[in-house]
């Protein structure tokens, strides 16, 4: 079992001692939050503080393709941006990781080499979470086996809703085990909520807490695929749970938005909104992700355009 | 990472300040009889301008302006005729609206982003407000006689928009003003000045006179004067009420407040706590509906003052017009040197003292955001309005303890409950003696929500359909 | 009708009404009334400060019960107090006649418009909020809406020359609302309030919602007027007086007092009230709500 889960074993015992640690939460008023984040939205970041946040968004940014058309070919050429963003400018960070299907692993895996940009698999029956739990820990363990450094799981939003938060979070459990490697070297897995399916912050909340105590390393807004994917409201709340966790268990969990975020202003404000609500050690690519594919584009231009005083156009940046 | 936010000025240049200001009377600046002023940047003890201090004959030209206009054009105007100017006068605040914002942030010291972000667009919109009632006045209860002329006199905590809801309800009313903005914020009265020229309004209908104390005593005195509408200090409000004693002037009174903002242990805590600070660092804590007083349950209060210390380390304090900036400059030396006097007596009383380590500017008037804990009903800092950030934290056990403390003043303008349970926001909103309760929220404020106090926190309401009720002849809310 | 001789009438004794009980003045003092034509006809008690601030404190135990009740309770309350006037109107209709001066036809007349203004007033217990409230639809996600709450306890200079009609006409529009009054009756023509008081006993209205004290308002008023525990005061009964309404308008800001303040002369009793005789006791109270899920 996971460290994190011994403090709450008390808790995670059973669905009656869940549910009631959850629902003893406190609550989440959803139009002080959203103030909270238009407050934080208008942060105004300019000059040296500017250009280094876009740096550390590039550097943050799981730079993703997540497409039943996707190809061999088109994932290996998303590698190459990822390490290598701006052909133009060595000075340009390399992403964090490429976010692919699992059968595509290997492949990113050959083209991203020891670059240090890692490989991130979708898994558990990626988006929709629909299928046995068998079927999930294969999925798993076979994106796992191909090399993938992180695992994006889904939870099954259906058990959640209908208030089966012991299925949830054991289902967690079991697909963490399946990110373990004989060597040690254990696959970080990042657990996805599906926030626009679950809808209220009072719901994010606990589900934050949930997949913690199950021993998330990162905790994910949305698989991309379902509108509204991630929310400055929505991160907020589960900034303020991360940052509550490390209060309780000493233990940091990561955070990362995905989808939905699409220009360089996004990504600051999302920036801000780490500083200031969990605190600046969430500011690392370790602790805090963007899942996201033009947005790159769109922090390159402003990079661009901060070390060249002129704005910058999309046919001075490769597509993938 | 260390995400230090550069230096974000909004530029001044868009203000373009004359180096001195007369009187507005009867539409035209005009030289006052009297001395003049200084009005400085709190923040950086810099003159921004000369100011007319008008005398009792300034006054009585006022006066007889705002009668004129009264008797010969604006009572007589068509309540839709005279809507249009209020519309074209909330127009011309929302173009000019960045002016007006970097002028009030200049002038008072608050945060560019709650001039530009609250007072400007609120403003505009008491105006949009209130220029739609100005033909539909039948319909609202009161009747449709105005009261004459309204002698007005505004605080320095919110210039502009203090003006705005005196101005804009009489108006709409059919009423004339004289007004008289605080002398320490007198600059965007005077802008409001060029705004009705820009508007054509008549000549007469409003008139800005600056000055100290001894000018709004004059209007407030001044025979030919038929409303007071004052916002302020409740000693003055108290020497107002006395003032106009058996002369049949109708008056509002806006005044203090030592609001309590109760926090109960199923409250949404993050809400709660954006909702203290909010209540009260808001301007400064200038706010006389600023929740000073926090009551917290016990069972919940190590928590919560454990986020609220957190999140008062982020506040930013500093240059008002710096845009990341979230607590500003005091508004005047005199200001300052009541807010520490005190906090030192509640340091001597024996509270605990606490403020996030900030830096603070050489210059200028400043006060770090400060909490006091452990404090008593009894403590001078629990009773007494300080009108700055200082917040005062007491506990209770019960609701009907919090109901007793937070009633347990002469004050009642605003109360504030966070709790997650509905049947409990509407027993508290019920028990609670203040004009606005504000639950699972705080200091929200918006033209169509009556605002005012219970007891000594004020007569009259303004805002909304009530705020009508100041402005008409027989009207009683 | 031939009287017997043989018989001593009981006579009764006018005290004042403080916390649903009757004592005599503190003081000690009492005063003598006369009919309209001068002639005897009791002894009134004659209030002091000190029973002023009895009053007051009865009134402002009384006032957090008073506030509580349901709208519905206090119509119902104030109907019954109208039934109990009607069941009572010989005596009422003496003293009336005694007081004012006034055939029995005019008295009869005044007593049927004092009981159709209880009636009147009554009614409105439950409908002042939904005429003078509102729900604002403020520009946010927000619920927001203002609602009329007693201002607490009001202190009550009745008319100097309307006994019944003008007594009625000033406590009702008060104590309807759910605000408690002391209430100082015409100093010359206390008995129809005494009689009041009386049906006010036997009735449904909780004790020190409604205080009456017999005397002089020009020396118990500025006692109210400055007393720090009353949240308002109607000055009607000095009516005429401009230099004492000065006066106690002056004491009333000691504590920013709702004032109703005096009128020139006393007012024409037998026009339907505006709606400001209740308004001018009430607080708009707004609460504001998020909505959200």
């Amino acid at each position: 079992m996971p460290t994190t889960a011994t403090d709450y074993s008390d808790v995670t015992g059973s669905e009656a001692s869940l549910r009631r640690f959850l629902h003893g939460l406190p609550g989440v008023d959803q139009v002080g939050a959203e103030a909270r984040a238009a407050a934080l939205g208008t942060r105004s970041i300019k000059t040296t503080a500017k250009a280094q946040a876009l740096d550390l968004a590039i550097r943050m940014v799981d730079l993703t393709t997540l497409e039943g058309q996707d190809t061999h070919g088109k994932v290996r050429a998303l590698a190459s941006k990822a390490m290598r963003p701006d052909p133009a400018d060595p000075t340009c960070p390399a992403v964090a990781a490429v976010c692919v299907y699992p059968d595509m692993v290997a492949t990113v895996k050959q083209t991203l080499g020891s670059s240090g940009v890692n490989v991130a698999a979708v898994a558990t029956a990626f988006p929709s979470g629909r299928a046995a739990l068998d079927i999930k820990l294969a999925d798993t363990r076979d994106a796992v086996e191909a090399g993938a450094d992180e695992i994006d799981m889904v939870i099954d939003r259906g058990a959640f809703l209908s208030g089966h938060y012991l299925r949830v979070f054991e289902e967690i459990v079991a697909v963490r085990e399946a990110c373990a490697r004989p060597g040690g070297d254990d696959a970080h897995l990042k657990v996805i909520f599906e926030t626009g399916e679950l809808q209220t912050l009072d719901n994010v909340r606990r589900v934050s807490w949930l997949a913690m105590m199950a021993g998330a390393h990162f905790i994910k807004t949305s698989t991309g695929k379902v509108q509204p994917a991630a929310t400055l409201p929505v991160t907020l709340v589960m900034l303020e749970a991360v940052r509550d966790f490390r209060e309780a268990t000493g233990q940091m969990v990561g955070v990362k938005p995905a989808g939905g975020i699409r220009t360089a202003k996004d990504a600051i404000k999302y920036l801000v909104m780490v500083n200031e609500v969990a605190g600046p050690d969430w500011l690392d690519p370790a602790w805090f992700r963007f899942g996201a594919s033009t947005l790159l584009n769109e922090l390159l231009m402003q990079r661009t355009k901060m070390t060249t005083g002129r704005y910058s156009g999309p046919d001075y940046f490769t597509l993938d | 990472m260390d995400f230090t936010y550069a230096p974000a000025p909004e530029s001044r240049s868009i203000v373009d300040l004359k180096a001195s200001y007369g009187l507005f009377i009867s539409g035209q600046f005009v030289d006052g009889h009297g001395s003049s002023f200084k009005t400085i940047s709190p923040a950086t003890e810099e003159v921004l301008a000369e100011v007319a201090e008008a005398d009792d004959a300034d006054v009585d030209a006022a006066v007889k302006a705002a009668r004129r206009a009264h008797t010969r054009v604006w009572s007589r105007m068509p309540g839709s005729e005279r809507a249009k100017y209020l519309y074209r006068i909330a127009r011309i605040i929302q173009e000019r609206s960045r002016e007006l914002a970097v002028l009030e942030s200049l002038d008072n010291g608050k945060p560019i982003k709650e001039s530009r972000d609250v007072d400007v667009p609120v403003v505009a919109a008491h105006f949009f407000y209130y220029a739609g009632w100005a033909d539909k006045l039948e319909h609202a209860g009161f009747g449709t006689t105005p009261l004459g002329v309204a002698g007005q006199v505004i605080p320095w905590n919110f210039p502009l928009l203090m003006l705005a809801w005196k101005v804009a309800p009489a108006l709409a009313c059919g009423n004339t003003v004289v007004l008289k903005p605080a002398e320490t914020t007198p600059l965007t009265a005077l802008l409001f000045a060029e705004i009705c020229q820009q508007a054509d309004l008549p000549p007469g209908v409003v008139n800005i006179v600056t000055g100290a104390g001894g000018t709004g005593q004059a209007i407030v005195a001044h025979p030919d004067v038929d409303k007071v509408a004052f916002t302020g200090s409740t000693e003055v409000g108290k020497a107002i009420a006395r003032a106009v004693a058996g002369t049949g002037k109708k008056v509002t009174l806006e005044l203090g407040g030592k609001a309590a903002n109760i926090v109960f242990d199923d409250a949404p805590i993050d809400q709660a706590v954006e909702g203290i600070v909010n209540g009260i660092f808001f301007n400064q804590g200038h706010v006389c509906c600023a929740g000073s007083r926090l009551l917290v349950q016990e069972s919940v209060a190590d928590e919560l003052l454990e986020r609220l210390k957190r999140r008062m380390g982020t506040l930013r304090v500093g240059d008002p017009l710096d845009k990341n900036t979230d607590v500003g400059a005091i508004n005047s030396a005199a200001q300052l040197q009541r807010i520490r006097e005190l906090s030192d007596v509640g340091e001597a009383e024996g509270a605990g003292r606490w403020s996030p380590p900030c830096e603070l500017p050489d210059r200028g008037f400043w006060f770090p955001p400060t909490i006091f804990t452990g404090v008593s009903q009894a403590h001078r800092i629990a009773r007494e309005e300080i009108f700055g950030p200082v917040l005062s934290v007491l506990t209770f056990r019960t609701p009907s303890e919090a109901v007793e403390k937070a009633n347990n003043t002469p004050y009642g303008l605003s109360a504030g409950v966070w709790t997650e349970k509905g049947s409990l926001i509407l027993h508290m909103a019920g028990a609670l003696k203040a004009g606005v309760v504000w639950a699972n929220t705080f200091n929200k404020f918006d033209p169509t929500s009556p605002f005012g106090g219970y007891k000594e926190s004020g007569q009259g309401r303004e805002g909304g359909r009530h705020g009508l009720a100041a402005y008409l002849k027989g009207g009683d809310l | 009708m031939a009287r017997d001789t043989t018989r001593i009438d009981v006579r009764k004794t006018y005290k004042l009404f403080i916390g649903g009980a009757f004592p005599r003045s503190e003081s000690g003092y009492s005063y003598v009334v006369n009919d309209a034509k001068g002639k005897f006809v009791a002894n009134a008690a004659l209030a002091s400060r000190k029973d002023a601030r009895d009053a007051v404190v009865a009134a402002r135990k009384a006032a957090g019960g008073w506030a509580g009740r349901t709208a519905y309770n206090r119509a119902q309350i104030l109907y019954r107090v109208a039934e109990l006037v009607e069941d009572r109107r010989p005596q009422f209709l003496l003293a009336v006649q005694q007081s004012e001066g006034l055939s029995a036809a005019k008295a009869g007349d005044v007593l049927d418009a004092a009981i159709d203004r209880l009636v009147w007033y009554a009614g409105w217990a439950d409908k002042l909020t939904q005429v003078v409230g509102n729900a604002n639809p403020v520009a946010g996600p927000f619920f927001n809406l203002s609602t009329p709450e007693p201002t607490g306890v009001v202190a009550v200079l009745a008319p100097q020359e309307s006994s019944l009609l003008g007594l009625v006409s000033v406590v009702a529009p008060v104590v309807v609302t759910g605000n408690t009054a002391v209430v100082v009756s015409s100093y010359d023509r206390p008995l129809p309030a005494v009689t009041f008081a009386e049906v006010l006993a036997t009735s449904d209205v909780p004790g020190g919602v409604i205080n009456v004290l017999t005397g002089s308002a020009a020396t118990v008023g500025p006692w109210l007027a400055s007393h720090m525990d009353v949240n308002a005061i109607d000055l009607t009964g000095i009516a005429g007086d401009t230099a004492l309404a000065t006066d106690l308008e002056v004491a009333a800001a000691d504590n920013l007092k709702r004032v109703r303040r005096a009128p020139a002369a006393e007012p024409d009793w037998t026009l339907t009230p505006g709606l400001d005789t209740m308004t001018d006791f009430v607080e708009i109270k707004t609460v504001w709500h998020p909505m959200g899920v």
